[in-house]
Order: structure tokens, then C-alpha cells, then sequence
């Protein structure tokens, strides 16, 4: 049996990264979740992670950022980005960047689900 | 050809509320082409009426002095001539009185023999008589029985008898022949005074008149000093009647002068006084004598300066109003392009701050989401319990809300932040549903049928996507605000040619007047009275133009319109 998928969330809106997890562990999902750019590169330090969920605009280090750090010390953990904006331009711009794929606020659990597992499936089989 | 073609400019034409023209925005227009018109019509023509005018003067001043000068000096040698005529008689008498005694010439056969000898030298003579110091007339040589009449009285008789010497007035005679007399006193060796008299035939007076050879409207005679007409005249008085022109005051040289008749009209008049004499010659030019050579040539001048005025006039027209012309098309443009700039700039602030106001609600949406979301699994993982049923369907009610809520915002954002021209693949389809998303909610409520007709292959555009949408939205808003409730507006996307595709956006709604027709895409024009900016087409219209499109309109009135937008398509795409 396939080990938990571990995911890390990063958002600079508490209530929704927190809430988001929560439901991602409902779903058997080994879910963090961190508000800043800089306390995800501190988690991704302390452990290892399938599948980082990264929201694009957050305040001081920003998504794209903290994407090409992560990218930088584990260059297949695969990212999801989380963007507000109504057009696939910033997510398709993130994928260009290495994103694995993207989602809209507000998510929806089920395409996000989805795509969770599609990534780290991608990450597993990286390694 | 330039005038063929010639038709009143717009901001000349006839006041309409509607048409744009004859508006105020016209009036600027209209002052700046009278200004001109007027300016440069006192610059061509007043040089030209002033020279015209002083050519004309200076012409008639010239011709009247060459008329003058042949005059004055026919007349300066009929004086001379007449005085030489009056002159060698009076001598004749005089030599006659000087070379014989008184009693000789009291003798009647003596005098009849002077009489033949002065006749055969000085013609003219029709008698001859001797009147002594008493006024009797001593002898006669003459076709009447004057010979004992005595002269004591009469005023001529005081008059040669003072002055030494007599011309006097014609007269007709017992004959009814006019004539004059001439008479000459004389002191003899031993002091007895004696008068001879003579009288001369008029009709050799009138023949120096005659000579002057005039034209027949012109007129010569003589006059005495009081103006009683001395020889006939063609159209100035009866013979030895007062003359109809005036006898001007005495000069010893022959005059020519301007006069004005009773019926103000001009006339040369010249004139001669004769010395030794009461007889004035004078000699009367009417104006076509004068100035028939002067009429014509003022007849060319005027008429130059009519044709040139008239072809300076519709230069200056046709100048001015192309050059207004032009500054207006100009004007019209640079207003466009600074309404472009303008709404587009205001267009990216109203941007701005939608996506910013769409970002900060996005976030608080998604966090109702996710906790609505918690709220489900939460529910469905804790078996049954009261009322779970109605919770179920309340958070569903809510999640619904977020979705209609995001779906807004998404198109707040997409549609904000695309102010500045992106080309990118567009499929004209999609993109037309998406401006309908905008407006699908009025379609609901009015009830408008929205049909799109889409043509197979027609390919994708690389054009921009905001700027598309913002195209798009105005023209399908208008066609919703033509249609009555229950109307219909459909969409057409289909191939125009090689490298165009053309979006018709045809409504069934009242329809535009031809005059609106052609005024549609200007700037601040508008049929919706205070509703609309007049703005909205003209954005359009600039936009289809930035974007290397055309657009075009079909309307008729009760029957509906059709806007017609082309995009180019590049040539690999067909």
C-alpha cells in the first residue's frame, strides 16, 4: 500500500491554508501547512514532502520564489501553485517556471485532489 | 472637375440636433472659414477695385484731355479766322471814311462806286450808308429807301460815335434776312464827324460754325453776349433765341470746360469770345462724343475686374474650405486619439482598482469556500443527528454562492487586466460567449433570443483579448439597448475574404436614421440623449483600427442593424 501523499501548503491566509489542510487530511492526505514562504523553506529542512502547494502572492517571499529555492534543493518535489487571478496566464506562467500544474481560489477539493496525487505520483517516481 | 465636385462643408450645413453638424462644435469651424474668406477676399480684391478704380480715373482723365486739346484748337482758329473776318471789314470801312471827304461820300454816285469797289474786294456786304454828325443818314447804297433816315437816337449811333467803331447783333431786316451791321466814325480835316455803316450777311457767321466739322450728336454755333443764339443750332435754342447752355464769363483765349445739363448729364462745352465783337463761338460735345472710346474701355475694365473677382472668389471659397476642412479632420483625429488615450487610462485606473477589489474579496471567498468545505466533510463524517439534511443543503447553498461570487471576480480580474495590448490565439467564439457572460443576465430579464451563428474552420485570431472583449461588449450592449424586450440579436462568426474573419452582430431593434448613420463612430455623438457619453463607438471603432481591423454598419429604420467587425487573420492560420 502506497504511503500517505505528503503535501505542504503555503499561504499567507491562515484560515484558508489551515481549512484546506484539514480537509486534505479528512482525505487521507498528510497535509502542513505554513503562512510564509520562509517557514516553508524552514519545513522543507525539517522533512521531505511529495507535493508542495504554493499560493502565488503572499507577502515578503513570493511564490514563484520560493519555488525556484525548493526547486533548488530538491529539484523533484513537484509544485502545485494556488493563484487568485481569473486567467491561466500566472498558472501556465508558474508552469513554464517548473510548476507541475495550478489551481484557482477558490479551490475546489476534488480538482485539487486530483492533481495532488497526479504530482506526487511525479515526485515518487522522480526519486 | 473642382467645382462639379464642390459641396457645402459640414460645418456650413443646416442646424441639426443630431447630425453633429451646424452644432456648436461646428461654430469654431464655421468663424475660422468666414474669418478667412473674408480676410483673404479684402486682401485680393481691394488692390484690385483700388487699382481698377484708378485706372478708370486716370483713363478717363487722359481720353478727356485728348478730346480737349483738338477741340481748343479749332476753336483758336475759328476765333482767329472770324476776327480776321470782322477785322478786314471794319478796315475797309475805315480806309473808305479815311480816303475820301464827307461831302464825297454824300454823294450818291460816289458812294455807289465805293460801294462796287469794297463789294468786289470784301465780299459780304449788302449795303453801304453815310450818316453825318446829326444822325441823318446823308447817302445809301442797299436794297431799301434809307437814305434822309436820320439815326440820332438810335443806340448803335452813340455807341460808334464813343467808341469809334460798331459790331452789332445779328437782326433780321426789312428783308427778313438775317444780318449785322458794322460802322466806323470818322473826324475830317475839317472836324466834321461822320459815321459809315455797312451791314454784313449772317449767313457767313454761321459758316464758321460750321467749320468746326463736328459729329451730329455735337453742336456748334455763336451766341452774343446775353446768349441770344447768332446762327442756328442743331439742338440748343431757336435762331435768335435765348441758347439752352450758358455763356461762360469773358476770356481772352478759347476755353473747353465740363458741364452738367438740366438732367445732371455731362457735357464739354467750349467756347471763344470773338474780339471786336458781341459774338461768342462755342462749341457743345456730348458725352458719347467724348467718352465713346472712354465708355468701352471701362466696359473691358469693369468686366476684368468682375471675372477676376468672381474666379478670386471661388478660389478663395474653395481654399479656405478645403483648409478648414482639413483642420477639422485634423482636430477630429487628435480628439479621437486623446479620447483614446483618456479612456483607456481611465479604463486601466477602473482596472486597477477592480482587480484589486477582486483580489482582496478572492481570498476571503476562498476561505468561506474551504470552511463551507470543512463544514460538508465534517457533516458527513459524523453519522445522522437532527436536521443533518437541512445542514447538508445550506452549506451546499452556500458553496454555490462562493461559485457565482468567484465566477464574477475571475472575470473582474481577467477582464481588468488586460489594458495593454497582448496579442494571443483567441477564438472568436469563446471569446464572444465570454462578453455574453457579462451581459447574460439582461438577456434573462429582457427576454433576448442570443443565437450564434459560427461558419466551420473559421480559425483563431492572434489579436488582444481585453481590448476584443471591450469591443465586443459595447457593440452587443448597444444592440440589446436597440431591441424591445423579447427582441433578438445574433452573432455570426465567418470567413471575409483570404485573411479575415468577420463578426456580425445583427439586432431586429428600431434601427439608425442614414443621417446618424454617417456620424455613428464620431466622437460624443450619441442618440441616447443623456444616457450616453458618445464615447463608446468611437473607442470601438479606434480599437478595431489599433487592433488592424475594419468596422462597419448596416442600418435601417423599424428593421434593425448589423455592426460588422473584420480581424485580420495570419495567412498561416487559413
Amino acid at each position: 500500500m502506497m504511503d500517505k501523499l505528503r503535501v505542504l501548503l503555503v499561504d499567507d491566509e491562515e484560515e484558508l491554508v489551515f481549512t484546506l489542510a484539514e480537509r486534505l487530511k479528512i482525505r487521507g492526505v498528510d497535509a502542513q501547512a505554513v503562512t510564509s514562504g520562509k517557514a516553508a523553506l524552514e519545513a522543507i529542512e525539517q522533512r521531505s514532502f511529495d507535493v508542495i502547494l504554493l499560493d502565488v502572492k503572499m507577502p515578503g517571499l513570493g511564490g514563484l520564489d520560493v519555488m525556484k529555492r525548493i526547486k533548488a534543493r530538491d529539484r523533484k518535489v513537484q509544485v502545485i501553485l494556488i493563484t487568485g487571478h481569473g486567467s491561466a496566464e500566472d498558472g501556465a506562467q508558474g508552469m513554464q517556471s517548473g510548476a507541475f500544474d495550478y489551481v484557482m481560489k477558490p479551490i475546489n477539493i476534488n480538482d485539487l485532489l486530483t492533481k495532488l496525487q497526479a504530482a506526487g505520483q511525479a515526485t515518487r517516481e522522480g526519486r | 472637375m473642382i467645382l462639379g465636385d464642390f459641396k457645402l462643408p459640414g460645418f456650413l450645413g443646416a442646424k441639426s440636433e443630431e447630425s453633429g453638424d451646424g452644432t456648436e462644435a461646428s461654430l469654431p469651424y464655421r468663424r475660422l472659414w468666414k474669418t478667412s474668406v473674408i480676410l483673404t477676399a479684402l486682401v485680393s480684391l481691394v488692390p484690385l477695385i483700388f487699382m481698377t478704380v484708378i485706372n478708370i480715373f486716370q483713363y478717363q482723365r487722359a481720353l478727356t484731355a485728348e478730346m480737349e486739346h483738338p477741340t481748343t484748337l479749332l476753336l483758336s482758329n475759328n476765333k482767329r479766322s472770324l476776327e480776321f473776318f470782322i477785322a478786314e471789314r471794319l478796315s475797309a470801312l475805315r480806309l473808305v471814311v479815311r480816303t475820301h471827304t464827307a461831302d464825297q461820300l454824300c454823294d450818291q454816285q460816289n458812294l455807289e462806286r465805293v460801294f462796287r469797289n469794297v463789294n468786289d474786294s470784301f465780299s459780304g456786304f449788302v449795303d453801304l450808308g453815310l450818316i453825318t454828325a446829326d444822325g441823318t443818314q446823308c447817302s445809301y447804297v442797299g436794297p431799301y429807301r434809307l437814305q434822309g433816315k436820320n439815326y440820332h437816337d438810335a443806340d448803335w449811333f452813340h455807341e460808334v460815335t464813343a467808341r469809334g467803331e460798331y459790331v452789332s447783333d445779328v437782326f433780321m431786316g426789312y428783308r427778313d434776312v438775317p444780318h449785322f451791321a458794322i460802322a466806323v466814325r470818322h473826324e475830317d480835316a475839317a472836324g466834321r464827324l461822320i459815321v459809315l455803316r455797312a451791314t454784313v450777311g449772317a449767313d457767313l457767321l454761321a459758316q464758321y460754325a460750321i467749320s468746326l466739322d463736328l459729329k451730329p450728336t455735337s453742336d456748334a454755333f455763336i451766341v452774343n453776349s446775353r446768349g441770344i443764339l447768332q446762327t442756328p443750332s442743331r439742338s440748343h435754342g431757336e435762331f435768335l433765341k435765348k441758347a439752352t447752355v450758358p455763356v461762360p464769363p469773358y476770356r481772352s483765349e478759347s476755353q473747353v470746360t465740363e458741364q452738367v445739363d438740366t438732367d445732371g448729364r455731362r457735357y464739354m462745352l467750349g467756347y471763344a469770345y470773338i474780339d471786336r465783337s458781341p459774338f461768342v463761338l462755342m462749341v457743345v460735345k456730348r458725352p458719347e462724343d467724348i467718352l465713346g472710346k472712354w465708355l468701352t474701355l471701362r466696359g473691358d475694365l469693369l468686366g476684368f475686374l468682375a471675372v477676376s473677382a468672381v474666379l478670386i472668389l471661388i478660389v478663395i471659397l474653395w481654399s479656405s474650405t478645403a483648409m478648414v476642412n482639413q483642420l477639422k479632420e485634423a482636430d477630429k483625429k487628435r480628439a479621437q486619439i486623446l479620447h483614446n488615450i483618456e479612456y483607456t487610462s481611465k479604463m486601466a485606473s477602473i482596472g486597477r482598482l477592480a482587480a484589486g477589489v477582486a483580489h482582496e474579496i478572492n481570498n476571503p471567498l476562498a476561505i468561506i469556500n474551504e470552511k463551507a468545505g470543512l463544514l460538508t466533510d465534517l457533516v458527513e463524517m459524523s453519522g445522522e443527528f437532527p436536521r443533518r439534511g437541512e445542514v447538508l443543503e445550506i452549506v451546499r447553498s452556500i458553496e454555490k454562492s462562493v461559485e457565482r461570487c468567484s465566477t464574477i471576480t475571475h472575470r473582474l480580474l481577467g477582464f481588468a487586466k488586460r489594458m495593454d495590448l497582448r496579442t494571443e490565439s483567441i477564438r472568436l467564439e469563446e471569446l464572444l460567449k465570454e462578453v455574453l457572460g457579462f451581459l447574460g443576465k439582461e438577456a434573462n430579464y429582457r427576454n433576448i433570443t442570443v443565437e450564434f451563428h459560427v461558419q466551420e474552420g473559421v480559425p483563431a485570431i492572434e489579436s488582444d483579448r481585453g481590448q476584443l472583449q471591450q469591443v465586443f461588449l459595447n457593440i452587443i450592449n448597444n444592440a440589446f439597448a436597440a431591441v424591445q424586450d423579447g427582441g433578438r440579436v445574433d452573432l455570426f462568426v465567418e470567413r471575409a475574404g483570404d485573411h479575415e474573419v468577420a463578426v456580425k452582430i445583427q439586432d431586429n431593434g428600431h434601427g439608425i436614421s442614414k443621417e446618424n448613420l454617417k456620424h455613428i463612430f464620431e466622437p460624443f455623438f450619441t442618440t441616447k440623449k443623456e444616457y450616453g457619453t458618445g464615447l463608446g463607438l468611437s473607442i470601438t471603432y479606434g480599437i478595431v483600427e489599433k487592433l488592424g481591423g475594419r468596422i462597419e454598419v448596416e442600418s435601417e429604420v423599424g428593421r434593425g442593424t448589423t455592426f460588422t467587425v473584420r480581424l485580420p487573420v495570419p495567412a498561416t492560420k487559413f
